[in-house]
Formats: structure tokens, C-alpha cells, sequence
């Protein structure tokens, strides 16, 4: 349960910063969120960075569809990922992932 | 707390966010900063623009003076209705800023000299060189001095100074994340609008249409030819020449006179001398082929008794576009056309009364002249018989991620010193000094003639705008719905003595100078013609008749081709001028490819070659994208002018100029003997037949070649391509199926061509077509970004709606945007 409310509240709390902050805040949200409810290590990374992942992810996916991915299909040849906009979502749900789960796991540390 | 685990996993996340702030190198570019390009928050998704966007919007601006409404139409036209003219060029600025931001910003820098710093130095120091070229050539000298003028000018002074207020209300309301994609990808932000900027984009075009100059090129071959050899292969007239002023025109004598120095046979006729060669290769010479065509008919010509007037201006073709289309709207005046992102106004375009349009003069008005400096501190140079000071002005180039560069130009009477032994580097391996004369560098308000023409009435008023226009000198081709029509070749044009400026001239005397400039009433003009039509492709303005030297490097055949049509053509409506406008025959071929099957030597080709001999034999003249004749043909006279040319011009060691095809062509059709077909390098006489069949089996070869490839087609080897302005390939449109090309009057060739096609049919309610391979939107991220593409390359039109201020309940209204006090 704690881990579930946890990635909900990672991404509810980077939704809201993101709208005032430069993208760090997703740190800032999973840091936060992992301070505040206790849980092993191992499961604060995780759900920081599932949190961040579906928050990116599902951001980035819900913008594509609007647009037709028109300019997904354009940064994946630039980026070199074969055009595919599928693998530019990842990437994006990837790189931002990555820091909230490391965010969530000191956090995590602190707490001990 | 667990220290150690807290402490390596607080700097391992510290680390990343430091990692995705950074530009990562790839190879030799680099990423943008991972983090904050990819957040779907603030990064580039934020610039995937919704399918459906409507744009609509309310925004309130103290600066204005009334309210006015913008309607976007299903192609994001915009229909802008304004109470005055202060509010209209504000919006427009606004709306261009909205648009075209990152282009306006990235023109005006290379206008200015300052890629540098933005892209950093380029690869060999390209970027760095081009800053200085243009920053040598006096560009933004130029563009100060203009602006002074139209800053002194109170009407184009509000004009500007509303535009600017509006780009940069844009500007300063610009959030991180509506940052345009292109400051993400290279990593930098918008600085505010001036009206200097303007002057400075206005300066741009100057430079792109005045490169009609092979001064340093002439010279290096009139170091090395006769005279009368080198007026053999760069002549000042053509045989089959029809120029804008209908052969026949009587003119009056000239009213002014330039004296040609006492001194020009010693110092400036020199022929054949082969002293120091010139070898200054200029470097980013404009495109010679921005060219254009334009014309008018008259009702005696149309179904309905109307007048039509079409333009189609050749210019790079880029992404986003050099053009914008828009409709601005006062109580007193509603204009709709293209307007250039970076400047107040329709360019080209027409309103309730008349339609107007431009195609490059092409006329000579850059001239440099070599000057003696004392000593290498260039603080003296020798002028009428004394050591005269010059202006040194040091000038420091700023080049991301490195260190500046400094540069110091002198300044002379002519004008600045743009060539000498500190620019060119390995390019240049003498001593020389070129002082450039560019008629670009006085004073001009060109931007007064748009405000007028966006409000003329009739022909006077016509007269009255383009009155104001010195420089890219231009043929303003006009009609009007009482069914007036006319064409001037307007601009402030140096009366030159005949060759004057062709050569680099000597910079010790005043006697080299410009002279006087011809009365615009003396200035080529077509006014009312009986004949029915006006029309200009950047041909020779007259015939020899004309009492001024004209200079210059002129196209041919466009023009020829254009008056044989419109000859014959009776009874037109709007879509005949649409099949003329995007007419593909080649009439080079119609008159020279007979000639070159005559003399091909048959007995001797191989199988493969006799094919190809058969699809050209069988060729019907037409640029189609399909036809393979069409790539034959092309680069079979290419070889020719090679086999032709090359051995003698070989003895110019430096950097030279080809003479032009028309002159190939025409000197073959007059004579089959003529002297340069001799190849100077063998001991025989080759004739008119070897050369063809050499240059027919060095063609074949590559032909077949193209053919194994699958890129024989004429669109496939011509390849088409609208290429975005920092050259990203994912962000261009490559490879369109497109025919037309050089010569034709679809003038569409691989990264040039028809940069706006209009037609207007100048009816009680105007009727008017138009298109431009771009999209209204600078945003690759928006689906009109590149949406006229398709229809471009397949010769499709747009229809133009010139909206009423009532109908903005009409279906094809998507969006509107207020803007209240």
C-alpha cells in the first residue's frame, strides 16, 4: 500500500512543482515523498522512480497522441533513435526516472 | 541516517541532474541538456503543438491605442483587423515573433556577422569566416545608415518602432517552456527586437540580390585573355535577347554622361598582361540564380477583361520560410501577401485597388577598387596624388565556447576594405587590398516604398512608392483594376561607362569612381503597352539601344519563353497563368539540342551509348519529374561547356567565372567553327563533332551510372530539397517530386526556386492564388510547419481569402486572438 501511495504521491508532487520549477523538481518531489513515508531502500528507489516514470511517460505519451507525433518522430531521427517515437517517450520517461528514483533511495537513507 | 549509503546516493543524484544540465558531446555537435530538453513539463514536448490548436487567445497590452482582432484561418493565415496603423504593425510584429521568432533572430545575426555566437566556430573556422565576411563587407554599416534614414522618416519611424514594440511583447512574455525548439537544440535564448534588427534583415536581402558582381573573377581572366576573346565569352548583349522594354523602344539620350579616365587603357584595360594575379576567392557569394519572374496582363488579353498579375521571386528555399502570408486591415487601407518575418508590412502582395511584385534587377551596384596602403598599419592610403587617412574600425566577433576574435576593417572613400592579406587566409596568396563599393551601404528607405505600396491607389501612387527604393534595384511589375498596367526597373543605379566596375578598378583616383546615378524617369520602363503585357525574369532590361551600360549577369531564356507565351495567349483566366507560372519546357534545349544531335558521330557508340541517344532523340523539351531526357540533356551540355571552355581557361590559374550557357549556345548557333572549340592542348584542329561526341560518352558514363542507381528520373537527379536553416535534416524536406529548373520558367532547382507563387486577378472582388513551399508555422513541431509542401511540388495553388471584417463567424475561421488595451 505504502509503495503504491508512494509512486502516486512522487508524481502528484512532481506534476505540481514541474508547473513552478526547472525539471530538477521531479527530485525535489521523489526526495520529499521518500522522507515522508518510510519504506526499505530497495522499495523508495522504486517507486521514485516508477513515480517519475509514469509522470514522464504518460505526459510525454498523452502529448504525442495530440500531436500526432509530428515532432516525436522528428527528435527521434535527430537523437538517433530511428524515428521512433515510442523509444523517445522511454528515453524521456528513462532520464527523468533515473533521478527520482536516486532522489528517493537518499532520502530513503536519511530516514534510517 | 545510514552516512555512507546517504552520502553516495545524495552525490550520485546531485551528479546526474549536473549531467543532464550539460551539453553532452556527439561527435562533432553536441545534445542539448538532457533534463530540461526531454521534461515533458518544460522541454521540447512542450513545442509538439495539439493537432487541433485554435491559437485562440486574449491579450491586452497597454501600448495599444484600440482593440484589434486577429482571425486564423485553416491554413493560420492571419486576418488582422487593426483601427490604425500603430496597432496593425504591432500585432504583425507580435504574430511574427509568435510564429517566426528563432528565424528572425538567426537571419539578423547572419546579417550581422554573429553565427559565431550562437553555433561556435564551425568546422574549419566556417562560421568564423562568414561572421567576418559579411561584417567586412559593411553589413551592418550599411544597415545603420539605413536605418537612419528610415528613422528620419516619422512614417517609417512608427511603423518600425510599433513593429519592434510587438515582437518584443512577444519576447518578453516568453515562458521556458514556449521557448521555439531551435534555442532548446542549440542551447541559447532570444534577445529583445530592435528596429536595428529590421534594417538589418532589410540589409540581408540587399546582400543576397546584388551579387550579380564577378569583379575579382573577370579580372583574374582579363589577366590572361585578349579583348576580344573575353568579350567573345562574357558579351553584353544576346542574339535571341528579349528584354523588358520591347526591342524597338526609342529612348531619349542620357541625360547624364560618364567619363571614362583618361587613365583606363594603361591602368585598367590591361589584357593579357598576367601581372599579379587577383586570387582573392570571394567567399559566400549570393546565389546567381535569385532570380524571378513576374508579368502582367492587361483585360485585351484575359476572359474577363480584367487585369492578371503573376510573381514567383527564386530564392533559397528553407524551412521555416523566408516568407509569411498575411492580411492587414485599417479603415483606411486591406492588403494581403507575403510579408518577411523581421519587417513591418506586405512585401508582396495586393489590396482593394492593385496588385504589385518584384523580380531582381540583377543590376551591377557592388565595385571594388585596390588600394595602395603606406605601410601594413593601413592608416594611410594613396588617393589623388597624397597619403589619405582611413577610418580603422575594430570590430570583435564573439564565438561560443571560445576565445573572440578581432578583426580591424579600414574604412576608405569607397567604402571598407573588405579583401586583403589578414582575410582569406590560405584563399588569398597576394598582397592585394579590396576596397568594396556597394550601393548597399548609403543611406535608403526601401521599407517607405512597401508602406506606400500597401496603400497605392493607381498608377501615380505606384510611381510615388517604388520612387523610394535604391537598393536590391528591382523590376516592380504592377496592375491595377481599372486595368492600368506597368513594369519599372527601380533602384538608385550608377551611370557607368561602358565596363566600368567589371574589372577590379584602381583605388588611387577619384576618376574611378561612380559618377552620377541615372534620373529614375531614365530608368527602364514599360507603362500601358499596347501589346497587352509587362513582364521581367531578370533579363537584360533593354537591347543596345538603351544609352546606359548595363552590366551585369542576366539571365535569358526565362524571359524569351515567358513573352513567346504571352505572345500568343488570348482569352487567359487565372489558371492559364497558373500552367504558365509552373511550365516546365526547356527552351536551351528547344534551340541548341538539334545542333548537338546533328553533330553527334554515330558510327562509333556502343550499345548503351545509342540507347541513351534515343530517349534524348525522343525527348519532348519538357522538365517533367519523370523525363530522363530532361538529366540527359542537362549534363550533356554540361560536359560540352567543359570540353569547350576548360582547356583555355585553364591558364587562369585562380578563381574564375564559366562563361554563361546562353553564351555557349549562341555562339554555336552563329558559328560551327567557332575558335574555342579547338582544344588549345592538341596538336590538331578538333572540330564541332568531336567535341559533341566526346562530351556525349563522358555524359553517358555517368548516365548509366545514374541509371544502375534508379536516379535517372529528372526530379531523382535534380532532387529537390526545402532544408531547414540550421541544416537539421530530420527538421527539411528532402528528395520532392518535383520538375522545372535552370531556365525554366519553373524555375525550381535543388535548394532554390519558387519561394512564393502568386497570381491575382484583379476583379471587382479580387480573385487570388497563391503558395509557398513552406508552412505558416516556424514550429517543427506543428502540423503547419511544412503543410504547402506537397502542394508546392505538385504545382497546386492555395486559394487566397481576402477576409471581410464581418465575417468571422465564417467556417474557415479555426481561431482568434484579441488584443485590447
Amino acid at each position: 500500500m505504502k509503495f503504491f501511495v508512494s509512486i502516486l504521491l512522487t508524481a502528484l508532487l512532481a506534476l505540481a512543482l514541474g508547473f513552478y520549477l526547472s525539471w530538477w523538481s521531479v527530485a525535489v518531489a521523489a526526495f520529499v515523498v521518500a522522507a515522508f513515508v518510510r519504506q526499505r531502500p530497495g522499495m523508495a528507489w522504486l517507486s521514485g522512480f516508477l513515480g517519475i516514470f509514469l509522470l514522464w511517460g504518460g505526459l510525454a505519451l498523452w502529448i504525442d497522441m495530440e500531436n500526432q507525433q509530428i515532432l516525436s518522430k522528428r527528435i527521434a531521427q535527430l537523437l538517433m533513435l530511428g524515428g521512433s517515437s515510442i523509444a523517445l517517450i522511454l528515453v524521456t520517461a528513462f532520464i527523468g526516472s533515473l533521478v527520482g528514483g536516486m532522489a528517493a533511495l537518499t532520502a530513503s537513507y536519511m530516514r534510517k | 541516517m545510514r552516512i555512507i549509503p546517504f552520502l553516495i546516493s545524495g552525490i550520485i543524484t546531485v551528479a546526474l541532474i549536473i549531467l543532464f544540465s550539460m551539453r553532452l558531446p556527439v561527435g562533432n555537435s553536441s545534445l542539448p541538456p538532457l533534463g530540461e530538453f526531454l521534461s515533458p513539463q518544460q522541454g521540447f514536448w512542450q513545442n509538439a503543438e495539439p493537432v487541433d490548436e485554435t491559437f485562440s487567445l486574449d491579450l491586452n497590452f497597454p501600448r495599444l491605442k484600440d482593440q484589434v482582432t486577429v482571425y486564423f484561418d485553416e491554413r493560420l493565415v492571419p486576418h488582422v483587423f487593426a483601427k490604425n496603423d500603430d496597432d496593425l504593425y504591432f500585432v504583425q510584429g507580435y504574430l511574427h515573433a509568435r510564429f517566426r521568432l528563432w528565424q528572425m533572430e538567426f537571419q539578423t545575426h547572419a546579417a550581422a556577422g554573429r553565427l559565431s555566437e550562437i553555433v561556435g566556430p564551425g568546422p574549419n573556422n566556417g562560421a568564423i569566416n562568414f561572421d567576418r565576411n559579411m561584417r567586412r563587407l559593411g553589413m551592418v554599416y550599411g544597415a545603420q545608415r539605413s536605418l537612419e534614414a528610415m528613422e528620419t522618416d516619422p512614417v517609417t519611424k512608427a511603423m518600425m518602432d510599433a513593429y519592434t514594440a510587438g515582437v518584443n511583447a512577444y519576447i518578453s512574455q516568453l515562458s521556458r517552456k514556449d521557448l521555439p525548439l531551435e534555442y532548446r537544440l542549440l542551447d541559447y535564448k532570444p534577445e529583445p527586437w530592435s528596429n536595428m534588427k529590421t534594417a538589418l534583415f532589410l540589409k540581408y536581402m540587399s546582400y543576397d540580390l546584388t551579387g550579380a558582381e564577378n569583379d575579382i573573377e573577370y579580372t583574374n581572366l582579363r589577366n590572361v585573355l585578349k579583348a576580344a576573346d573575353f568579350d567573345a565569352l562574357f558579351p553584353i548583349s544576346r542574339d535571341s535577347l528579349d528584354p523588358i522594354v520591347p526591342k524597338g523602344t526609342v529612348f531619349d539620350n542620357a541625360s547624364v554622361q560618364p567619363k571614362m579616365p583618361a587613365s583606363a587603357d594603361s591602368l585598367y584595360f590591361t589584357w593579357e598582361k598576367n601581372f599579379s594575379a587577383v586570387a582573392a576567392a570571394p567567399l559566400h557569394k549570393p546565389d546567381f540564380d535569385n532570380g524571378s519572374n513576374n508579368w502582367a496582363v492587361d483585360g485585351t488579353k484575359t476572359q474577363s477583361g480584367r487585369p492578371i498579375l503573376c510573381n514567383d521571386p527564386h530564392l533559397g528555399l528553407n524551412l521555416p520560410s523566408l516568407w509569411y502570408e498575411i492580411q492587414l486591415h485599417t479603415p483606411e487601407h486591406s492588403v494581403y501577401g507575403v510579408s518577411f518575418p523581421g519587417s513591418p508590412g506586405v512585401i508582396i502582395g495586393f489590396n482593394d485597388s492593385i496588385a504589385w511584385g518584384v523580380t531582381n534587377a540583377a543590376r551591377d551596384v557592388k565595385d571594388y577598387y585596390e588600394i595602395q596602403f603606406k605601410d601594413e598599419s593601413k592608416n594611410e592610403y594613396w588617393f589623388n596624388g597624397e597619403w589619405k587617412p582611413a577610418i580603422l574600425r575594430f570590430d570583435t566577433i564573439k564565438v561560443r565556447d571560445a576565445a573572440p576574435v578581432y578583426d580591424t576593417v579600414a574604412y576608405t572613400v569607397f567604402g571598407p576594405v573588405q579583401y586583403d592579406r589578414s582575410f582569406g587566409g590560405a584563399r588569398t596568396h597576394s598582397n592585394v587590398n579590396l576596397a568594396v563599393r556597394w550601393k548597399a551601404h548609403d543611406p535608403s528607405n526601401e521599407l517607405k516604398t512597401f508602406y506606400l505600396l500597401n496603400r497605392a491607389t493607381n498608377y501615380d501612387a505606384y510611381v510615388e512608392a517604388i520612387r523610394n527604393f535604391t537598393c536590391p534595384a528591382q523590376n516592380f511589375v504592377f496592375a491595377a483594376k481599372n486595368n492600368d498596367i506597368a513594369i519599372w526597373q527601380q533602384g538608385a543605379l550608377p551611370a557607368k561607362w561602358r565596363r566600368q566596375g567589371d574589372f577590379i578598378m584602381p583605388g588611387t583616383d577619384s576618376s574611378y569612381m561612380w559618377q552620377d546615378t541615372i534620373p529614375m524617369e531614365e530608368n527602364p520602363h514599360v507603362v500601358r503597352p499596347a501589346r497587352g503585357y509587362v513582364s521581367s525574369a531578370n533579363q537584360l532590361p533593354a537591347d543596345s539601344t538603351y544609352p546606359y551600360y548595363l552590366g551585369g549577369v542576366y539571365d535569358l531564356y526565362r524571359g524569351l519563353l515567358i513573352n513567346r507565351y504571352l505572345r500568343q495567349m488570348f482569352n487567359v483566366s487565372p489558371q492559364h497563368m497558373q500552367q504558365l507560372q509552373t511550365e516546365n519546357y526547356n527552351v536551351l534545349a528547344e534551340m541548341i539540342l538539334p545542333l548537338m544531335l546533328r553533330n553527334v558521330m554515330v558510327g562509333n557508340l556502343t550499345a548503351g551509348e545509342e540507347k541513351i541517344l534515343e530517349i534524348v532523340r525522343n525527348w519532348n523539351y519538357r522538365n517533367d519529374p519523370q523525363e530522363r531526357g530532361a538529366t540527359i540533356f542537362t549534363i550533356w551540355f554540361d560536359k560540352l561547356e567543359q570540353e569547350i571552355w576548360h582547356d583555355e581557361l585553364a591558364i587562369a590559374k585562380d578563381s574564375i567565372t564559366m562563361p554563361q550557357e546562353a553564351t555557349l549556345a549562341e555562339a554555336l548557333l552563329r558559328d560551327s567553327a567557332f575558335r574555342f572549340i579547338d582544344n588549345v592542348n592538341t596538336a590538331g584542329v578538333e572540330t564541332l563533332p568531336q567535341v559533341v561526341t566526346t562530351a556525349f560518352r563522358k555524359m553517358a558514363n555517368m548516365v548509366e551510372q545514374l541509371d544502375r542507381a534508379g536516379r535517372l528520373s529528372w526530379s531523382a537527379y535534380k532532387a529537390t530539397q526545402v532544408t531547414h536553416l540550421a541544416r537539421l535534416e530530420p527538421f527539411s524536406r528532402l528528395n520532392l517530386a518535383t520538375g522545372g529548373g535552370t531556365h525554366i520558367i519553373n524555375a525550381t532547382k535543388s535548394k532554390h526556386g519558387p519561394s512564393w507563387r502568386m497570381v491575382v486577378h484583379l476583379t471587382d472582388e479580387t480573385e487570388a492564388y497563391g503558395i509557398y513551399p513552406g508552412g505558416q508555422s516556424g514550429n517543427p513541431g506543428s502540423r503547419y510547419y511544412d503543410n504547402f509542401i506537397d502542394s508546392w511540388a505538385a504545382g497546386k495553388y492555395n486559394t487566397l481569402w481576402v477576409m471581410k471584417e464581418n465575417e468571422g463567424a465564417d467556417k474557415r475561421v479555426i481561431g482568434t486572438m484579441t488584443f485590447t488595451r
